[in-house]
């Protein structure tokens, strides 16, 4: 029958028969028509069978008409954009769909794994818990592996996602979820009202189930009204209707998550456009209108393929003009399902029987079926004859102890209505119940937030446009809209009775959550191991785990529960909801920030100009650096790195260091506030001067570092390192805005303001007379050690000159507007020629800084304290700066303390590595003899040998000690001597000369 | 969650820094290491209203006092720092 549209009506529904659209499932060829869901094609051309089920391989078919739907999952595209586990009910048809069916081999009609089924008895609640226990070893490398290999669902690409998504931003006073009767009311009255209305859709058309049921309002047939609503809502500038848009979750502040599925009805998105778009929608009020959800009742071969939701039956037929069978048999505890029998009848399909749990059935009713010719039974369906070809005969208990048999090949069944209470539970709300309906309704919601019409319980199509017209209208003037609102729309209440029905007891498995494969028998071996807490059910038989959040089955679970353990509903209760209400890609909470997006990068202003000089990158934090410029010959990075320290040491380089974190500190307490952040003072310090400063934090370690220059009696220039640059910031707008708001100062971040460079080397004065306007006086007398001040360049630029040294060389630090950086390294290339300028990266600054035994980020650690770094001397006695006092306690004043030493291995010619443990000399390696580690190592040019610094227990006191270093990582064990931590110049001739 | 913030509006979220308990008062300097002790480290932990410290780092770096219900996220007031923007105690 497949392939031919054979089970197509010739008239009605919402498709458009002039659009045909060719597709495949599992390998064959197929036509819908524009306006179809997958299922709905599916559906018309008599294809049953589209899935096998997750744990027993059971065939399965079509459910639902929506995104509750537990078993047609197919997996959807193909390649890098196959998507597994999507819903056949909510995918869009388009030309040349491709889907295939999951979880079977070698094919969806003859699966191997089907053999699970006749091992059914022991795939019980928490099989894999009792039966794979031993040995522990084999659960990874054997029981898992093969387990998800036949369990399971569709498979992931595999490979990159090649398309865009998006996240995006929306404010509006009203966002209401669902377009059916009660969404359209509250949008017509809100948005009349004059308010900003956001109205989110997530099926591809408005109407919600009007689109399935019809119904008159306001005289008018259900399709007209919709429309003349989407006009004038359409019409209205301040009122945004999304369709394929589903609104899944609410968070603090009314700002809900909606996943707008842009592209998705396309094969492929349009050139520039994204597939899907995140949205945070903010709104003042929500209005929740997204309906109820029917539910199953459980009784023996519910699942086989055939066995329909009563009114996704009518959405098929009414909607989608798809006929999912020729003769019906209809099981129902309530009014609503009828309606399916009377869609039937009036699409000329026959009805085989009605089977009505309840005790009564209306007259109208009645005259309908002797009308239809069918008989009406009062029972209950025990279960289906039936396979992968679908639904062939119904066993039915007669109330009273009879039993019957329906021959069809469709049923449909209602259990009853479950209102969609996620949204209004997602703060831990639990929703109540109500006998009335036997459902749970929202009670209470999140602040800002209201249900109105199914989605609050109100089933009748008059009681949900007057709810929903309601909740839009009081929306509105919570916010202080006041439009004229209108008239609200009208339509008749249909009567609602419902004798709760859960569970028919048969021969046979009865399935309560389809997608994980969790029978009514689970439930009641939950109960029996002592697992009756809904949350101990939820997770012991993993009900309700699926993708679909059981939205079919978890009333119907707990509901079992309640009666196997004697317990009422409410006293059972409900787990807790938890967002979001529809699966969303991983892919679109990350938006554009993958790959080389997934952070902003940062470049220097120097950049481009060391991308052209070979220069190798690294990256620290979100910047790129310059690690080292390789030159042609060079076999190594070590090769590069030793050229340019020595051509630093012995002629002159120069290094970007934008990347420090720099503040500009202006006002009367400038100098006061920085004596407070800093252990040392800077009040004293003098205009045109730079001093090295330690920050701690208020417990007394060491939080940053760097040279701070007065420029001016009111203004000093603050350095911080890289990795700490907004954290400093941060912690000096804290100490200035709450700790010290009576100080007259301000701060000002000049981070990005300024690029600056390091020009270190014997040769650096000869270099920087070529940059600095003459009148600059560069001498020793002029421009002294730590001496700083504004200078002029290139005929009256105006740029900072420091004389500060990380290298320990003659050196000085310039900074120059940002915008000027390139042109700058450029200059000092040129200007540097006759002396031989050589830039250099990060790596020589780091060999440098260990040379001259500076201490830096691995030092600077979190746990070390200024006496560690051998700064302690710097900590004044004569004012109160932050961490002063917790600096003082006993643990972090001991005497055998792990201080910062210089470490070099005995061996000469041997590598050092950091991270090695620091053993005394025949000691066993271990935690009880273990002194400390190497922190930073390099190889010294200057020394010729690998050198490092440490902190070591007492190391200063050690000096000349030979001790191990242990290194169980690379399984290495050598000598080494701790050593002063200045290697280089330890006087410091070279700086101040 | 959103954070009116006294100088930029209604702002979201992740304009914001938090730092915690707003209550403690940093000691004088010749107050003690106990003061300092409990000022570094104790550190009430409400499950109700707490006024608490946020950092608008994503917009006009000002350090704010949020009253704030832990329980609910609700916020019922939002206030500046005694120093933030260009004012100054008793100046």
């Amino acid at each position: 029958m497949a392939g031919d549209q054979a089970n197509r009506l010739t008239s009605g529904g919402l498709i458009d028969r002039s659009t045909a659209l060719s597709f495949r499932f599992d390998g064959k060829n197929f036509l819908g028509f524009k306006g179809d869901t997958l299922a709905s094609a599916l559906v018309a051309n008599g294809v049953k069978l589209v899935g096998r089920s997750f744990k027993y391989h059971r065939p399965r078919g079509i459910l639902t008409a929506g995104s509750e739907e537990p078993n047609a999952l197919v997996e959807l595209r193909s390649g890098a954009r196959r998507e597994p586990n999507t819903k056949a009910t909510t995918a869009e048809l388009y030309e040349g769909l491709e889907a295939a069916s999951q979880n079977r081999w070698p094919s969806l009609n003859f699966d191997v794994m089907s053999v699970n089924q006749l091992f059914s008895p022991i795939f019980v609640a928490g099989f894999y818990y009792k039966t794979f226990m031993w040995p522990a070893k084999f659960w990874e490398a054997i029981y898992e592996p093969a387990i998800r290999r036949a369990a399971g669902l569709g498979r992931a690409a595999g490979v990159s996602d090649p398309d865009h998504y998006d996240k995006a931003w929306a404010h509006c006073d009203v966002v209401i979820a669902g377009s059916g009767p009660a969404g359209l009311a509250a949008a017509l009255a809100a948005g009349r009202s004059g308010a900003r209305v956001i109205l989110c859709e997530e099926d591809f058309v408005v109407g919600g189930r009007l689109l399935a049921d019809g119904g008159a309002i306001d005289g008018l047939p259900a399709a007209e009204w919709v429309a003349r609503a989407v006009a004038e809502l359409a019409a209205m500038p301040d009122v945004r209707i999304m369709t394929r848009t589903s609104l899944f979750g609410v968070y603090d502040g009314g700002t809900y998550g909606a996943i707008e599925r842009v592209n998705d009805h396309l094969p492929v998105p349009p050139e520039h456009q994204v597939r899907q778009r995140l949205w945070r929608i903010v709104a003042k009020r929500c209005v929740v209108a997204a309906g109820a959800i029917e539910r199953p009742v459980v009784f023996a071969g519910n699942d086989t393929p055939g066995v329909m939701m009563a009114s996704a039956m009518r959405s098929y037929i009414n909607r989608y003009a798809a006929t999912p069978a020729r003769r019906i048999a209809l099981f129902t505890n309530n009014e609503d399902g009828w309606r399916t029998a009377e869609t039937a009848i009036a699409a000329g399909l026959q009805v085989a029987a009605v089977i009505d749990a309840r005790p009564d059935v209306s007259p109208a009713h009645r005259s309908l079926a002797s009308k239809g010719g069918f008989p009406v039974l009062h029972g209950s369906v025990s279960g289906v004859d039936g396979g992968k070809g679908g639904v062939r005969k119904i066993s039915v208990s007669l109330t009273g102890g009879a039993r019957a048999e329906v021959e069809a090949d469709g049923l449909a069944v209602s259990g009853g209505w479950n209102p969609a209470v996620g949204l209004t539970s997602y703060h831990r709300g639990r929703p109540k119940w109500r006998d009335d309906i036997a459902a749970f309704v929202p009670d209470g919601a999140p602040p800002g937030m209201v249900a109105a019409g199914a989605a609050n319980g109100a089933f009748g199509l008059g009681a949900c446009l007057r709810e929903g017209f309601e909740a839009g209208a009081a929306a509105a003037r919570d916010v202080g809209r006041s439009g004229n609102i209108g008239s609200m729309p009208v339509a008749d209440d249909e009567a609602f009775s419902i004798t709760p029905l859960w569970h028919v007891a048969g021969k046979g498995k009865a399935f309560v959550d389809q997608q994980h494969d969790v029978t009514a028998s689970d439930v009641e071996l939950a109960q029996r191991e002592g697992f009756q807490s809904v949350e101990h059910l939820k997770r012991y038989t993993t009900l309700g785990m699926a993708t679909d959040q059981g939205k079919t089955s978890n009333v119907a679970g707990l509901a079992i529960m309640a009666a196997v353990s004697g317990k009422s509903i409410p006293e059972t209760g409900t787990t807790i909801y938890r967002p979001p209400y529809v699966p969303v890609a991983i892919g679109a909470f990350a938006g554009h920030h993958r790959d080389e997006n997934f952070h902003a990068t940062r470049l220097t202003p120097s950049h481009h100009w060391a991308a052209e000089q070979g220069a190798v990158f690294v990256d620290t934090g979100l910047w790129k650096r310059a690690q080292w410029y390789p030159r042609a010959g060079e076999k190594d990075w070590l090769e590069s790195v030793t050229r340019e320290v020595k051509a630093v040491r012995n002629g002159v380089g120069f290094c970007d260091v934008s990347t420090l974190g720099k503040i500009d500190v202006h006002g009367p307490d400038a100098g006061a506030f920085l004596d407070r952040v800093y252990i040392n003072a800077f009040s004293s310090l003098a205009v045109g001067k730079a001093r090295y400063g330690l920050m701690l934090r208020e417990d007394g370690i060491v939080y940053d570092d760097g040279t701070t220059s007065r420029l001016a009696e009111d203004h000093y220039f603050l350095t911080t390192t890289t990795a700490k640059a907004g954290l400093v910031m941060q912690h000096l707008e804290f100490c200035r805005q709450v700790l010290f708001p009576e100080l007259d100062v301000q701060l000002t971040s000049v981070s990005d303001q300024w690029a600056q460079f390091s020009i270190a080397g014997p040769k650096t004065r000869d270099l920087l007379k070529e940059v600095v306007d003459p009148a600059e006086d560069l001498s020793n007398e002029g421009f002294p050690f730590m001496g700083a001040r504004e200078v002029q360049l290139c005929g009256g630029l105006k740029a900072r000159l420091f004389r500060i040294s990380f290298s320990g060389e003659m050196a000085f630090e310039i900074s120059v507007p940002a915008r000027y950086g390139e042109a700058m390294a450029r200059n000092l290339m040129i200007a540097g020629k006759p002396f031989g300028v050589t830039p250099y990266g990060t790596e020589a600054l780091g060999v440098m800084r260990i040379e001259k035994g500076h201490v830096a980020g691995p030092e600077l650690n979190g746990t070390t304290t200024a006496g560690d770094l051998g700064l302690g001397k710097m900590m004044s006695t004569k004012k109160d700066f932050i961490g002063r006092v917790m600096a003082g306690r006993e643990a972090l004043v001991a005497p055998n303390r792990q201080v910062v030493v210089g470490i070099k291995p005995t061996d000469k010619a041997r590598r050092l590595r950091s991270g090695a443990h620091i053993i005394p000399k025949g000691e066993t390696p271990g935690p009880e003899n273990d002194q400390g580690y190497v922190t930073s190592v390099c190889f010294s040019p200057m020394l010729d040998q690998w050198i490092g610094l440490g902190l070591v227990e007492r190391g200063r006191e050690r000096i000349g000690e030979i001790v191990r270093a242990h290194d169980p990582l690379r399984s290495e064990d050598y000598d080494v001597e701790l050593c002063n931590s200045v290697f280089y110049d330890p006087d410091g001739g070279r700086q101040r000369g | 969650m959103r954070i009116t913030c006294p100088f930029c509006g209604e702002r979201e979220l992740g304009e914001f820094t938090y730092l915690g308990d707003a209550k403690p008062q940093r000691p004088a300097a010749d107050a003690g290491e106990d003061a300092v002790y409990n000022y570094v480290y104790l550190r009430d932990n409400i499950a109700g209203v707490m006024s608490e410290h946020w950092y608008h780092g994503g917009g006009c770096r000002a350090w704010l006092k949020v009253t704030r219900n832990t329980l609910t996220h609700e916020i019922s007031a939002v206030e500046a720092a005694a120093g933030a923007g260009a004012a100054k105690v008793g100046a």
